[in-house]
């Protein structure tokens, strides 16, 4: 009987083969891709603007990670789970990018455990509150129809590895997006009660909508050289499909977004960060000498 | 003519009974059709079902450190493992459905405190070391205890035991692998090592049920063939297959009547604490009431949406039909 031999997988040697658990590959992804910077760009700009899509993805998934164990259905626990297994992945391959790019070499875990809050570069919107299940919907929309626009242009940057990363990603952000979807539907025209829940969600978060729209000044240089995507191009498509999405869910149809002004881009917060990045972080800090 | 009548029902379960037996005697399997006997069904029903509540408890002692795992690869391996366990739970109330019960009657009956799951998982997760102690002891006992699931008489637990022995053994080797990497660490991580298989080596080998002669299911399970080896012959496998483990990791078991008895071919082991584990199977454990709480809090501040995709539903099956 095959289940019989279960045991003898742990009686071979162990050759550093990490892929036996799923989603937690991680060489693959940039398996044959060129690494070296293309030419004329600032590898200061592209560690910046690879921490501040890397550090998006990081938050959110932390975020989500409360979720397991604590979700209405446990179908839900397992898809909130995938979605923030895919982020993850984005995450530890923006962060490893962003060493490469500064020159300094750091590895993903330098970037995510030994950096203080004023380091990440992460928008509000992804280190907010999770609040109940209609807040984590709706801002779960909100950030995946953004980082799909974003990603969706960003397949085909100059970047080598940049658009390696995107064009995976998008797979993954398209399913987030549907995700959050159907359960802005559900939520939005389910019972009255689940309605006004979910409106009064779309009021609490769309004052955080705004930002992810900013540019930030490197940003800006890498888009003129056809290495990044400005955000600000993307915004009347994201605030299109939000209102499509909120109005099919019988919801009102949304203001416009509120004014982008930089902000967790230059590094500055909301106190929600230092707890979530102390969780984080601790473990990893307690320890600095340890491998795990 | 009232004779024959009479008779004729017991004579038709009789060769029901007839059959079932012989597809038992014979190792066929008896799939959710076929008539059961109401003794087997309710066996199944309450084994598949507490076995389901494991995994979904069991998501709780390791999921405490997916948000502080201290690499992001660790988090990345915990998170998809705590999320097979939400998928094995699934695949465990479904084949439990196949048996005619409702999955939220059985969550019901979890977060009532009326049905039992893995004593194993009332106790705490103290440091990063328990997510590679869970994963070798916790997963390892648990392989040996479903491995011979794989061929149990019912269908459509047998089906779903082959996909989650597949996983489980992922997930053993994530845990050992942990560990080893660890023992190569510094002291502190040493220490931590030892201080979690000194915790979680003994509630392992309660995984295995009491003691043969103190396990009043374990005989009618087997002619069943519902289990197919006696808890103790299990705990002995477990033991033998582990010891090594814990040479080649470097780490002590914490029982000094550990030693290879050569006659008997097997390890000799010490005698876990029968009475620890009736407290904990029966809800006095160290974190039954936190881990029923968690689930009951979850499952009731959820209702709202539950409900809204209920109403969702139905609105919307209305129009297609219009």
């Amino acid at each position: 009987m095959s289940g019989d031999n279960i045991y003898t997988a742990l009686s071979e040697e162990h050759g550093g083969d990490a892929r036996w658990a799923f989603g937690t590959g991680f060489t693959d992804a940039l398996a044959g891709v060129d690494t070296t910077l293309p030419e004329g760009v600032d590898g200061r700009d592209l560690a910046l603007y690879c921490q501040m899509l890397g550090d998006d993805a990081l938050v959110q998934a932390q975020r989500l990670i409360h979720w397991v164990t604590d979700a209405p259905e446990l179908e839900e626990e397992v898809a909130l789970a995938n979605i923030a297994l895919d982020l993850l992945g984005q995450a530890r391959l923006l962060l490893s990018r962003a060493g490469q790019a500064d020159g300094t070499g750091r590895d993903e875990d330098a970037f995510a455990y030994h950096r203080p809050a004023a380091q990440f570069r992460n928008v509000h919107l992804a280190e907010a509150p999770r609040g109940d299940f209609a807040r984590a919907v709706v801002t779960l929309l909100a950030l995946s129809s953004t980082r799909l626009a974003v990603f969706t242009r960003l397949a085909d940057s100059r970047d080598p590895v940049l658009a390696a990363i995107a064009a995976k990603a998008v797979h993954e952000l398209a399913y987030h997006r549907d995700y959050a979807v159907s359960w802005t539907l559900r939520l939005g025209d389910g019972t009255p009660y689940s309605h006004e829940r979910m409106a009064q969600a779309v009021a609490d978060v769309w004052p955080l909508t705004g930002e992810p729209f900013a540019t930030h000044p490197a940003e800006a240089r890498l888009t003129d050289q056809g290495v990044a995507v400005d955000p600000a191009t993307v915004r009347a498509e994201v605030h299109e499909v939000l209102t499509q999405v909120l109005t099919t869910a019988t919801l009102d149809a949304p203001p416009a977004f509120p004014e982008p002004v930089l902000a967790g881009r230059e590094g500055e917060h909301t106190p929600e960060l230092a707890p979530l990045l102390e969780e984080l972080q601790k473990v990893a800090r307690e320890h600095p000498e340890a491998t795990w | 003519m009232s004779t024959v009548t009479a008779q004729a029902p017991p004579e038709g379960a009789d060769v029901r009974q007839a059959e079932f037996d012989a597809k038992i005697t014979a190792d066929q399997r008896i799939e959710p059709r076929d008539w059961m006997p109401d003794g087997y069904r309710r066996t199944l029903v309450r084994q598949v079902s507490q076995h389901a509540h494991s995994e979904i408890i069991g998501m709780q002692p390791e999921g405490d450190w997916i948000a502080s795992a201290p690499s992001l690869r660790r988090k990345a391996i915990l998170l998809a493992k705590v999320q097979d366990e939400a998928g094995h739970g699934l695949y465990l109330y479904a084949a439990a459905e196949t048996l005619g019960v409702d999955r939220a009657d059985l969550t019901d009956r979890l977060i009532e405190g009326r049905q039992k799951y893995s004593s194993i998982f009332n106790y705490p997760s103290l440091s990063f070391a328990d997510v590679g102690v869970i994963g070798w002891l916790v997963d390892g006992a648990a392989i040996c205890n479903q491995v011979p699931l794989c061929r149990s008489s019912f269908g459509p637990y047998a089906r779903a035991m082959v996909r989650i022995c597949k996983e489980e053994s992922f997930h053993q080797r994530q845990g050992y692998e942990l560990l080893m990497r660890m023992m190569e660490g510094t002291d502190a991580q040493r220490a931590m090592v030892q201080d979690a298989v000194d915790r979680w080596w003994w509630p392992s080998l309660m995984m295995f049920g009491p003691p043969d002669a103190d396990s009043p299911n374990t005989q009618q399970s087997m002619a069943w063939r519902i289990k197919r080896d006696t808890n103790d012959d299990l705990r002995q496998k477990f033991v033998d297959m582990t010891v090594p483990q814990a040479e080649r990791l470097g780490v002590t078991l914490p029982d000094p009547e550990l030693v290879w008895n050569d006659q008997r071919g097997h390890y000799d082991f010490g005698e876990p604490d029968w009475v620890e584990f009736k407290q904990v199977i029966s809800g006095s454990g160290p974190k039954n009431a936190e881990r029923i709480a968690r689930r009951r809090a979850a499952h009731e501040k959820g209702a709202w949406v539950r409900e809204a995709a209920t109403a969702y539903a139905s609105k919307h099956a209305q129009e297609a039909t219009v």
